[in-house]
């Protein structure tokens, strides 16, 4: 039971991880209907910017409570500007493409971002030393660090926002207005180029916060971490439902817990033959299923999908 | 076409003296055994193929240096091979770690005439190299390959002065049980040929011994996020965990470990023996155990004097494997002198007879060209740093390391 517990505790928080993720997805294909595959990517710099900073004001000597709200706002800035860049620059000239011709663009731009990361960092693992030691407890016999509890909330607190943000807010507003109809929304008088290119910014920023909970939950960098976190998160926001906020971190806790208990316990009841390593066939298992059971997903409108 | 036939005879002529020029200056050639001769000095060229440049230049320029200072003592000395004076000179390539720029770099020693060569370091590369070499009768010895396959290959030139994977597995095996008293293991591995092969060599003699395996797991060279088979495996509450793999992994991994709460032993081979390591994982590397084949650098036979000799020539620490380099040099030169030839064909019989006492210690071959005393040293961290724990040799007794080595006493605790 203990291990039980554990398993899904673990499982909660990989699925915040894909669940922060999965909002920048689940954002950009609300408002556009493009799969952004360079947002693994763009996570994979905001962890990498994160951790370079971090190392920096670390060594500077600054107490641990700065140099994570600056690392976070240094990394949070670099992204939106770089999710910025990239709407401005590979996907609005497309805008108006057939809808493969931005998608072959998202995959150039994600091995663009990949190779600059590794000509930057260069293509070794980079480690980071631990900022602040976290505090464990335990609950229901599963051992918790403070650090994953603050994973859990933020991925919760970021979706409350997100939601209200989008529910309330003028800009959320003029976001719903373009998501139904970009054309018409123009004719409102709403600046869909602004919104589109707020919903990069916005989506980026919150994957530099993913990238740096990622690295300092896992402690570690690499050129190329982005591309199966980015498929990950992907699938979990087609498990939710793309385009529903609510969906996209329901269908990342969700991926998190199915991966963590099937790399649990996919040896003992396939008698040894399938291994943990196998446990990413689970996360692509469920996406083929999903796709093909219930395609508009868990929280997905049916047949709303546009273009 | 008139304008041009003066020209093209210039050409001609010019050509024509140019090839005379270089004949001329061409050395003559090789003066033959049996012709009288007055003591004429002949140079013997000798190939060291490591990674100059790339992430792991540091321990290829290494192994080149080592090399270096063998030939430069041994034309120091001024040896005899079969009554002439030999003057050695090194060839020294750069394979970037990369397997197709080895063979590359293997096709163009064998080119220059190499007599011998010292190479390569990644078993990746002295693998495909190795054939190269077998095919012109180039004798190879590697100062630094570990992977079991490359002296499997049935290839009379492939030799190596490091022990092999396939001794370190049952080794580690070995220290666990014995020294260790390890009653339940655990055995995970990152699913690579290394990784994998380490963690089955392992697991096997763990068994065959009597030991208990309680959870055998598997990730990726690529995973950072271990909690899952963690989780299960401190379910089964193991006394120790072996993990087949490197840093990368090993050093999230156990820092995962410690935040589940799993308070058992770690142990691993030399691919997480770095300091990097200790880099990834924090104060949670503290009491882990790796694996290294050889003796610490400072406990060879004539590891103190070499070091020294090494840091007043290069003005640098020897990194890993310099030793073996300047080693294998001698092996090769000592094969010349028995066999009173610098001709491969006619040495190469005589390494596989070779039985010398170098600075990493006695080396002499088994049938495939494995050494056949490979001693293996088990490192653990204490205080931030890989300390030597115990020294394993081959007939399976086990020796403290900390014994000779003050640093190992002085650490901080």
């Amino acid at each position: 039971m203990e291990i039980f517990a554990q398993q899904i505790v673990n499982g909660l928080v990989l699925g915040s991880i894909y669940a922060l993720v999965a909002l920048g997805y689940t954002m950009v294909y609300g408002i556009l209907g493009l799969i952004n595959f360079a947002h693994g990517d763009i996570t994979m710099i905001g962890a990498l910017v994160s951790l370079t900073l971090l190392q920096l004001l670390a060594a500077a000597g600054l107490p641990a409570p700065v140099v994570l709200g600056l690392a976070a706002c240094g990394a949070m800035l670099v992204c939106a500007l770089l999710g910025l860049s990239i709407e401005r620059a590979a996907y609005r000239p497309l805008r108006r493409a057939p809808r493969l011709a931005p998608l072959i663009t998202a995959i150039g731009v994600s091995i663009l971002l990949q190779y600059s990361a590794a000509l930057i960092w260069g293509k070794q693992y980079i480690s980071l030393p631990p900022i602040i030691e976290p505090l464990r407890f335990t609950l229901f016999g599963a051992q918790l660090t403070s650090l994953q509890a603050v994973i859990f909330l933020l991925a919760c607190a970021i979706m409350a926002g997100l939601l209200w943000f989008i529910k309330a807010s003028r800009m959320g507003r003029a976001m719903r207005a373009t998501e139904q109809n970009p054309d018409v929304a123009g004719l409102m008088g709403v600046n869909t180029n602004t919104v589109i290119a707020f919903t990069f910014l916005l989506g980026s920023a919150i994957g530099a916060v993913a990238g740096l909970m990622v690295v300092l939950y896992y402690g570690i960098g690499h050129y190329f971490m982005g591309f199966m976190l980015g498929l990950k998160a992907f699938t979990a926001a087609v498990l939710g439902g793309i385009g529903n906020v609510a969906g996209a971190v329901l269908g990342g806790l969700l991926l998190g817990v199915i991966e963590s208990l099937a790399s649990g316990y996919i040896g003992d009841l396939t008698g040894g033959v399938l291994g943990s390593n196998y446990r990413d066939i689970f996360a692509f298992l469920v996406l083929v299923l999903v796709l093909v059971l219930k395609p508009s997903g868990l929280m997905g409108r049916s047949g709303g999908d546009r273009a | 076409m008139q304008m041009h036939k003066p020209r093209h005879a210039f050409t001609a002529l010019l050509a024509a003296a140019l090839i005379a020029g270089c004949g001329q200056e061409a050395p003559p050639p090789a003066p033959k055994a049996d012709a009288p001769q007055t003591p004429e000095v002949v140079t013997v060229k000798i190939g060291s193929a490591s990674p100059l440049t790339g992430p792991q230049a540091h321990i290829g320029i290494d192994i080149r240096n080592g090399v270096q200072l063998g030939i430069e003592d041994l034309n120091a000395k001024g040896i005899e091979i079969g009554g002439r004076k030999v003057r050695f000179e090194l060839v020294a390539e750069d394979d970037e770690a990369n397997p197709t720029k080895a063979t590359t770099v293997a096709q163009k020693l064998v080119d220059t005439k190499v007599a011998a060569v010292v190479g390569h370091f990644n078993s990746g590369a002295s693998i495909p190299a190795s054939k190269i070499y077998a095919d012109a009768g180039v004798p190879q010895i590697s100062p630094a390959s570990t992977n079991p396959d490359y002296t499997l290959k049935g290839f009379s030139t492939t030799f190596r002065v490091v022990a092999h994977d396939g001794q370190q597995g049952p080794t580690l095996a070995r220290f666990a049980l014995n020294t260790l008293k390890s009653k339940n293991i655990a055995v995970i591995d990152d699913s690579t040929a290394y990784g994998q092969g380490l963690a089955d060599n392992f697991e096997a003699t763990v068994k065959s011994l009597g030991g208990k395996i309680v959870a055998r797991e598997h990730t990726t060279d690529k995973d950072t996020d271990f909690k899952a088979i963690l989780t299960k495996i401190k379910g089964r509450k193991p006394d120790l965990i072996m993990f087949g793999g490197i840093d990368p992994q090993a050093g999230p991994m156990i820092k995962q470990m410690k935040d589940l709460g799993i308070n058992a032993g770690f142990i691993g081979g030399d691919g997480m023996q770095t300091p990097n390591f200790i880099k990834l994982a924090g104060d949670a590397a503290e009491g882990a155990m790796a694996s290294i084949p050889g003796l610490p650098k400072d406990q060879m036979p004539g590891g103190k004097a070499f070091l020294e000799k090494y840091k007043a020539k290069f003005n640098q620490e020897v990194e890993l494997f310099a030793p073996m380099g300047y080693d294998a040099v001698f092996v090769f030169a000592e094969a010349m002198k028995r066999a009173g030839s610098t001709e491969p064909a006619k040495f190469l019989p005589e390494i596989g007879k070779t039985d010398y006492q170098g600075v990493i210690g006695p080396i002499a071959f088994d049938g495939k060209g494995d050494l056949r005393s490979a001693p293996i040293t088990i490192y653990v961290v204490k205080g931030g740093r890989w300390e030597p724990l115990e020294i394993i040799k081959p007939d399976g007794g086990g020796e403290p390391a900390g014994a000779e080595t003050p640093a190992a006493d002085q650490a901080p605790k």
